[in-house]
């Protein structure tokens, strides 16, 4: 995955390295309490992987293995190809990106100031540090003048994408994010997490993402580890395995009785077989429209009226159809309208909201390429093709830009 | 270090004091009788002008005491401090001294130290010192404490050290408890160093318990009014360096 990827890379050199767990065990005191136990896990360069489960099951313990705020007791980890344990710690810190949920901005420094703590850190010049920090605030989209700001002062959103921008700073190979918008009302947490998606497209960093809210996993995760007490991973699959085959009763559980719906999340309207609708174009005889209706072998009962460039207009009745030609206006409202990227779940509720029983799909350039019913939706929940993880090989985030 | 200092406050304040008497007490001097020899005269201004001079050299100890005692106060108990920041089990008992140290009435203190240190300014600076760990001992923890958890996480995340954890992150962040402790210990300095005079270490409590000043109030109210004002300047100095220090606490949220 990360080779098919390197391939479209701009950058020039790797700026994300792999993260394995080997064995890692944490006890605390006499053995007795085990945190995580025996924790084996690899994470390939430039993912982001998901570690999700119930509090108390040992994730950011797990996590914080990584960049030693927590020491293992067992076992290794290994960032690329280098044991954390050979690192002095300070240092390995700030090759890792670490953004929590109390987002945790200095009080008594600028933004500015905060984006360049570890460039100041690992010694960058101030002009260096001052451009970098300007580049961020762009890349994180916060106007330039909050610059100068101090981190009381900016809504709590804004801090946390300042939260992200300052783990960015030094171009880290890992980035560590425990709960990161956690904290955040959910209209917010959606576009900080759309927001991130999309960053992340273009960073390509290895992230480890610890949350308990599995819907934030299969959004945010190219790889999601489900685990229980002790820090035992369920199940390591990509979102699409994990909802289609759960390994575990307790994963199952743990995803939830509405995980058919949730499939959809991760599914794009293109990537189902759309209906053939019979199309009309303006002008056309009706007559050869209404043969096309009674085809035995017809998917959709009527007929959708379409211009010269086979953009969809309307709806055409029976009534509509009674002269010779087809007419330029349709009787019925073109209701919704979906594009082929979009994600399968908003066009369900697009559709369930327009009422409507037939949406057309378009192209990029707003021609009909097939319709799609809430008829075909259920079927294919309902299908063992569904099962087969080949067929909504959804682009994950890295494509992320329509998910917004 | 007393020129420097006595150059740079005190004549100012005297000449204060030597001003705003003048309006007030004008009528008064024009007696026939002089005002030092009527009893019950409450400010003679005549005698004031006259012997402005003599608090030049008390104002100036004054301010030796007290700002040798607060630095030598604050070096110790920021020290205490930061150890007790560390060492979680120093806690209970460094507060403990340094309450018991500022409950001892403060004459006796002077008179205690007496056999060990003997007459003279280094006793009374160890016994003014002594008084401000309390203050600015416990405000540093304070302010320690109330650094947030999810900062340091944060800085420790990020690679700082934990030397660069307290230096650029907790003692900035605690500099406005710091500082107001400061201010406390200072003021009440001010104060206790008047009664330097019983062990022969100088100061203001020279012109009010020296030599049968009681009974002349015009002597006590010019001491007791330096006094103030050097505790007001000094309280108004440590509040601009706090708010120097401190920019982010005035960023208006929008």
């Amino acid at each position: 995955m990360p080779e098919a990827r390197a391939a479209d890379d701009t950058r020039s050199q790797p700026s994300a390295s792999s993260v394995r767990y080997d064995g890692v065990s944490k006890r605390y005191g006499d053995s007795a309490t085990v945190a995580v136990d025996d924790l084996t896990l690899e994470v390939p360069a430039g993912d982001i992987c998901v570690l999700v489960g119930p509090s108390g099951c040992g994730k950011t313990t797990a996590m914080r293995m990584v960049n030693r705020t927590v020491e293992m007791t067992e076992g290794d980890i290994l960032i690329g190809e280098r044991s954390v344990r050979d690192r002095e710690p300070a240092q390995l810190r700030r090759e890792i990106g670490y953004v929590i949920q109390q987002i945790g901005l200095f009080p008594h420094r600028t933004i500015t100031q905060n984006i360049g703590a570890v460039p100041q850190l690992l010694g960058w010049k101030k002009e260096r540090i001052r451009a970098r920090s300007a580049e961020l605030l762009e890349l994180i989209g916060l106007d330039p003048e909050l610059g100068d700001r101090y981190p009381t002062q900016l809504s709590g959103g804004q801090q946390q994408r300042v939260g992200v921008a300052r783990a960015l700073a030094a171009d880290p190979l890992v980035m560590l994010m425990d709960e990161p918008f956690g904290a955040i009302d959910p209209i917010n947490r959606e576009r900080l997490q759309n927001e991130f998606l999309r960053l992340q497209a273009q960073v390509r960093k290895t992230v480890l993402f610890v949350t308990h809210d599995i819907d934030e996993a299969i959004k945010m995760g190219d790889r999601i580890a489900v685990m229980r007490e002790h820090g035992r991973v369920e199940q390591y699959a990509t979102p699409a395995e994990l909802l289609m085959a759960p390994a575990t009763e307790f994963v199952e559980d743990f995803v939830g009785a509405d995980r058919a719906l949730k499939r959809l999340a991760l599914m794009r309207v293109a990537d189902i077989n759309l209906w053939e609708a019979p199309l009309a174009y303006v002008g056309q005889a009706t007559g050869e429209v209404r043969a096309k209706l009674a085809r035995p072998d017809v998917e959709v009962p009527y007929a959708l009226l379409v211009d010269s460039e086979r953009r969809p207009l309307g709806w055409l009745s029976a009534r509509d159809l009674t002269g010779d030609t087809v007419p330029a206006r349709a009787d019925s409202p073109l209701g919704p309208v979906l594009d082929r990227d979009d994600i399968m779940r908003d066009a369900l509720a697009d559709l369930l909201q327009g009422e409507a029983q037939y949406a057309p799909v378009t192209d990029h350039e707003g021609r009909i390429d097939g319709v799609l019913s809430v008829e075909i939706i259920s079927e294919f929940l309902a299908s063992p093709e569904a099962k087969s993880d080949e067929h909504s090989a959804v682009e994950r985030p890295h494509s992320g830009e329509n998910l917004a | 270090m007393i020129g420097t200092l006595g150059s740079l406050l005190p004549a100012p304040l005297v000449a204060a004091v030597g001003q705003v008497g003048e309006g007030f007490f004008h009528e008064r001097s024009s007696d026939t009788l002089p005002c030092q020899a009527q009893p019950g005269h409450l400010f003679c201004f005549d005698w004031a002008r006259e012997h402005i001079d003599r608090f030049e050299k008390p104002a100036l100890q004054q301010l030796e005491l007290v700002v040798l005692s607060v630095l030598l106060g604050f070096v110790v108990a920021f020290a205490l401090a930061l150890i007790a920041h560390r060492k979680h089990w120093l806690r209970p008992p460094l507060l403990a001294v340094t309450g018991v140290l500022y409950t001892i009435p403060s004459i006796a203190f002077f008179f205690l130290l007496l056999p060990l240190t003997g007459f003279g300014r280094d006793t009374a600076i160890i016994v003014l010192a002594a008084y401000t760990l309390q203050i600015i001992y416990r405000n540093t923890m304070v302010g320690l404490a109330k650094v947030p958890a999810s900062v340091k996480d944060a800085a420790r995340g990020m690679g700082l050290t934990d030397r660069q954890i307290l230096w650029r992150v907790e003692i900035p962040l605690a500099t406005p408890e710091i500082i107001a402790g400061l201010r406390i210990a200072t003021v009440s300095t001010v104060a206790i160093a008047t009664l330097a005079v019983f062990i022969q270490a100088g100061g203001l409590g020279t012109q009010i318990y020296g030599s049968g000043n009681l009974t002349f109030p015009t002597v006590v109210i010019i001491a007791g009014a330096i006094g103030m004002l050097m505790a007001f300047a000094f309280d108004l100095m440590l509040l601009g360096v706090q708010r120097l220090t401190t920019p982010w606490r005035r960023a208006v949220v929008t």
